[in-house]
């Protein structure tokens, strides 16, 4: 078994209002930048998976995503594997 | 109530649950028998209604109701549901029924950003649900919200079929029944505050009917859903 690590980046679908991204995009301006436009906040979630290969970990983590990780009504997802140290 | 046997309503309670001692009370007050179930049990404990009370369940983390949904206790629950037994989440509670799948939709932070906690006008649009069986669709009832994540969202697939197929329970509306952007607290599509599955068995409500149903503290909204409730299990124990 070898460990292979992921990020899962989560963030609201485009067209969904986003109330955190824009209470941070109102915020910008008071200290200065007013040239910023459509800040989405998400989730950044780190995880290490124990698996026989690459194509199963990676199977294994989008199945997590899809089911517990993001919520597929309002969410999407991306995995991102992170090269071993 | 009448009849020798009041309803059995089971109150389930995850860690971080809150007002499930207020759902068994509201349950008590209004005749049924109110049977505390844990979220660890896989057992229903033979009850006639099931209700997913507020809080913050596992601590919301996550996404509220995101952790709750894989509680071995919901494995019955879903399967008393698709049995047409009658399924009540308030607020948390729906937000568990909505990760569950049970319900359409979801919820995201209120349009405001801020936690809302006040006495809000509902307008009831169907009488076909486990809640409300005792009501005319038009009328307005007085119950309370609290909630920072209660601003109900779908897919525009899903709101088509809520919105065609009547499955719209309350929207948040004036005193008169007037739905407008003023009367929505936390900018839920369409004001929805509360919907329900095709059945009518599974419903869902942000407001707390459970916070609603004793006159020394507050509106008494609350009770003529308790009482569907009670008649919908009474039907059950009965039937």
């Amino acid at each position: 078994m070898t460990t292979f690590t992921f990020e899962v980046l989560v963030t609201l679908k485009d067209g969904l209002s986003d109330p955190q991204g824009k209470a941070v995009e109102s915020a910008l301006p008071s200290l200065g930048w007013t040239n910023v436009r459509h800040v989405r906040v998400g989730k950044h979630i780190e995880l290490e998976v124990e698996a026989h290969d690459e194509a199963s970990a990676l199977e294994q983590v989008r199945g997590m995503a899809v089911r517990l990780l993001s919520n597929p009504v309002i969410e999407d997802y991306q995995v991102l594997e992170v090269a071993p140290k | 109530m009448s009849g020798a046997v009041p309803p059995r309503v089971g109150v389930v309670t995850f860690p971080g649950s809150l007002d499930d001692r207020d759902a068994l009370r509201a349950v008590e007050q209004m005749g049924g028998e109110a049977v505390p179930l844990w979220h660890a049990d896989r057992d229903l404990r033979a009850v006639d209604a099931v209700i997913l009370p507020g809080g913050f369940s596992y601590g919301d983390y996550l996404r509220c109701g995101a952790i709750a949904r894989f509680a071995p206790v919901m494995e019955p629950v879903v399967a008393f549901a698709e049995r047409g037994g009658p399924v009540l989440g308030i607020c948390n509670g729906f937000q568990i029924l909505c990760e569950a799948g049970l319900l359409p939709g979801a919820m995201i932070r209120n349009r405001s950003l801020r936690f809302v906690c006040r006495d809000v006008w509902l307008r009831v649009e169907t009488a076909q649900s486990c809640l409300t069986g005792d009501l005319t669709p038009g009328e307005t009832i007085e119950i309370p919200i609290k909630h920072g994540e209660g601003q109900w969202i779908a897919t525009a697939e899903q709101l088509g079929d809520v919105e065609a197929q009547g499955l719209v329970v309350f929207r948040y509306a004036s005193r008169t029944g007037i739905v407008d952007d003023v009367s929505n607290p936390n900018g839920a599509t369409n004001n929805v505050a509360g919907i329900r599955n095709p059945a009518g068995n599974v419903v869902g409500l942000m407001p707390h009917p459970e916070h609603a149903v004793d006159p020394d503290v507050g509106p008494t909204g609350g009770q003529p859903l308790f009482a569907s409730l009670l008649h919908v299990a009474m039907a059950g124990v009965t039937g």
